[in-house]
């Protein structure tokens, strides 16, 4: 009957845990058919890069030889240390540990997060939705669209005002959004007036049931810069079809160079310099992240007095997924023929140039006052030693980018921390790890909790299982 | 001895954390310092056995209650069973749907009979027993955001109120529903009967059969569970205002029952921004009404 589940002897309810799922405390689960700790202390090991992501129950493992216990390697994140948040008492886990010679300490510490929230880059030129529109999840808004980037389309989610501000329902939402983006799982965004997109930290990005491939290789006109050459006497005309530029190339400064003549082509739109159109079409999900099915749409007629019967015309998106091969008839109306092979590379070659479309996911957030006087006596004291560069900040191991200016905000790509690092609370806010590395002198220096610092060996000995070894994630070189 | 039990004052100083399985006790008792101290270790010394006391019989409280069920022989157990068993007749209920009320009422009545407390509480995971000595009051802080300090709103607890059980059920929750409540809080006479009648007003909010609302046997979540092959909620979509406002319907009918037979004190009910209010909550700040949620401070 219990088919796949596994019976977990922790305690003497001895739940039978189906995978996926957490017996009736909530803190032993089945992972993948192994009884796992599931807010346990993580400890990012260096050593063990390649081997299993979780090693439960390290206590009673026979085969665990202890080596860990005075491994310089191994580097404690704050994911399942819990936190004493909000009162003024040191962090759960003060850690001393000996890297290269010097004395360090990793002040280890889950830090709550009201003031935080997701950063979206989501590689597609597809039009999601206008600037400032709201973006929701579960029906509630959990953010908005921001400024568009290279290639890519922005979303900011969460922050205060979602979280905290404004209905129950839309700040549960608000943190549910969060909290699967940030431990690396799907979630389903809709955007006001704009398209539903399926994000996963990592993946491709899925925009109203297509699955996003590659990322333009450039604006239209770059494309055209690109390719010029390669174009050159194979074809008369080519229009790179792009919702922020579409370039023309007998037009374009590229072509001239070349010496391509004109072909009495006209496009809608409006010109910005010869051979650049803005706004050929409305923004969509089509054509190079324009609203086109139709590339002929977007071109007047030709001008009989330059152009000429046969003329050779081809139109490419800038992902190179859509393309169309054109020769003018006797009364210089394009009609469609099949692409001539020795066009075909020039679009293959475009299509190579479009890097994969990934889903990239930064958690940003700042840490408040008494998160850092769970650090330190005198919490000012640990922003200004962060500042100096005296404390080195990490999230889960992951390195972070401070931003200047007052107080700690920084931001973390979540594929660089283990997986589930994230919790939450009902406030709701999430909950991240955030560790704060320094030299032990220094620590002493800024008013650090002396009196709570623990050698390394006392939480790595692994006598209550509470602990998770995990191989550090690869691109996290010094996690110290 | 327990070698599992984690007993320890949080850093505050003030309160125990109690924490066994999937018990979690937070307990403050207020008084001369001898006597909390010595309730303190009363209720120590009977968190021990109390995992070991329940699951002894843990088969036998997982099944249904009926009228005619014979009695558990643990102390808990028979709380648990005395809390259900007038839902017996009507209602599918084990004994387990009282569970969290039943350990925490036993904390608090060990505490009371050792020591001389003028206010005490034992929070078993928002099932919630009070003590208050004559004279006394409980303010029951009902938080919006639980990291701000202020208090959103409260409901004051006094001694001459017979309000000495809070319980909270809800889909969400640590345990599985039957219904679609985002959450029912009860105040009654004992955490154990709060902790029963929690559970059968949370599962009475419900729209059958609504395509919306994803229900999946509990077996299937978890082999053992008390429900069985009963469909459990684990997602409920957007719903319209009517849809809400039947469904809580349904849920204030049975509380109006059991609130005129004596069962409950009051009721506050949630559904998607909605809330319902039965019985008089004492000097329930009315801002609470509203789109907001409760939280147990």
């Amino acid at each position: 009957m219990a088919d796949d589940a596994i019976r977990c002897d922790a305690c003497p309810v001895l739940c039978y845990i189906k995978p996926g799922r957490t017996g009736s405390c909530d803190r032993y689960g089945n992972e993948n058919g192994q009884l796992v700790r599931l807010d346990p202390h993580v400890v990012l090991d260096r050593t063990l890069e390649r081997g299993e992501s979780v090693v439960p129950f390290i206590q009673r493992s026979q085969d665990w030889d202890g080596t860990l216990v005075s491994h310089a390697e191994t580097f404690v994140t704050a994911i399942g240390a819990g936190t004493t948040y909000p009162d003024y008492k040191p962090a759960p886990f003060i850690i001393s540990s000996e890297v290269e010679g010097v004395d360090v300490v990793t002040v280890v510490t889950e830090g709550i997060f009201s003031y935080c929230g997701v950063k979206l880059k989501i590689d597609t030129d597809r039009h999601l939705g206008a600037e400032c529109s709201t973006v929701r999840a579960q029906g509630e808004a959990v953010g908005h669209v921001t400024t568009s980037e290279y290639g890519s389309q922005m979303l900011s989610l969460g922050g205060v005002r979602h979280l905290t501000g404004g209905s129950r329902r839309e700040g549960t939402a608000t943190c549910d959004a969060l909290l699967n983006l940030c431990n690396g799982n799907a979630v389903e965004l809709a955007i006001d007036d704009g398209a539903k997109v399926m994000v996963q930290s990592g993946k491709p990005p899925i925009v109203d049931g297509v699955q996003e491939e590659r990322m333009r290789v450039g604006c239209g006109s770059a494309t055209i810069g690109m390719f010029a050459q390669q174009w050159f006497g194979k074809v008369d005309d080519v229009v790179v079809v792009d919702d922020h530029i579409t370039g023309v190339l007998s037009e374009h400064q590229a072509g001239k160079m070349l010496g391509v003549p004109e072909t009495g082509i006209k496009l809608k739109g409006r010109r910005s310099t010869p051979g650049r159109y803005f706004q050929v079409a409305e923004p969509g999900t089509s054509w190079g992240g324009t609203n086109i099915d139709d590339p002929l749409s977007i071109v007047g007629k030709f001008n009989a007095k330059k152009a000429w019967p046969g003329l050779r015309l081809l139109m490419v998106s800038t992902t190179g997924e859509h393309y169309a091969y054109f020769e003018l008839d006797e009364a210089l109306r394009p009609a469609e023929k099949d692409l001539p092979s020795h066009l075909q590379e020039s679009v293959a070659r475009i299509r190579e140039n479009c890097e994969p479309a990934l889903c990239t996911v930064l958690f940003m957030g700042g840490a408040g006052g008494s998160l850092r006087a769970g650090v330190t006596e005198n919490p000012v004291r640990l922003t200004h030693s962060v500042r100096d560069a005296l404390a080195r900040v990490t999230s889960g191991g992951a390195p972070v980018y401070i931003w200047p200016g007052g107080g700690i905000t920084f931001m973390v790509d979540v594929s660089r921390m283990p997986q589930n690092a994230f919790g939450y609370v009902p406030t709701p806010a999430l909950v991240a790890p955030i560790e704060f590395t320094l030299k032990l002198a220094d620590y002493a220096a800024l008013g650090g909790h002396m009196s709570a610092v623990r050698p390394l060996s006392s939480i790595v000995a692994g006598l209550d299982g509470r602990q998770r070894v995990v191989a550090r994630v690869g691109s996290n070189k010094n996690g110290k | 001895m327990n070698s599992r039990a984690q007993i320890r004052l949080l850093p505050d100083g003030r309160r125990m954390h109690l924490q066994d399985g999937p018990i979690d006790l937070i307990v403050e008792a207020f008084g001369a310092p001898s006597e909390v101290e010595k309730a303190y270790r009363t209720a120590c010394t009977r968190f021990e056995t109390v995992l070991d006391e329940l699951c002894s019989e843990l088969a036998f409280l997982r099944q249904r209650c009926l009228p005619e069920s014979e009695w558990p022989h643990g102390v808990i157990a028979r709380r648990m069973m005395a809390a259900v068993v007038p839902y017996a007749s009507e209602f599918f209920i084990t004994p387990m749907a009282a569970v969290a009320g039943a350990v925490a009422e036993e904390i608090l009545a060990g505490m009371r009979a050792s020591a001389q407390l003028l206010r005490a509480y034992v929070n078993n995971g928002g099932d919630i027993a009070l003590h208050l000595a004559p004279g006394e009051k409980f303010v029951v802080g009902i938080v919006e955001r639980p990291d701000r300090p202020s208090l959103f709103g409260t409901a004051t607890v006094q001694a001459c109120d017979p309000i000495r059980g809070i319980a909270t059920s809800g889909w969400g929750g640590r345990s599985f529903s039957l219904g679609i409540a985002d959450a029912v809080t009860v105040l009654a006479d004992r955490a154990a009967a709060a902790d029963a009648a929690a559970t059968i007003i949370a599962n009475a909010v419900d729209l059958p059969g609504h395509p919306a609302i994803i229900r999946v046997p509990a077996c299937q979540l978890a082999p053992d569970s008390d429900l069985a092959d009963r469909p459990v909620t684990q997602a409920v979509g957007e719903l319209s205002a009517a849809e809400v406002n039947q469904a809580l319907r349904g849920g204030v009918e049975i509380a109006e029952r059991l609130q005129q037979i004596g069962l409950i004190r009051s009721a506050a009910l949630k559904l998607q921004g909605e809330t319902r209010v039965v019985g008089c909550i004492p000097e329930l700040n009315p801002a609470l009404v509203d789109e907001r949620g409760l939280v147990h401070a």
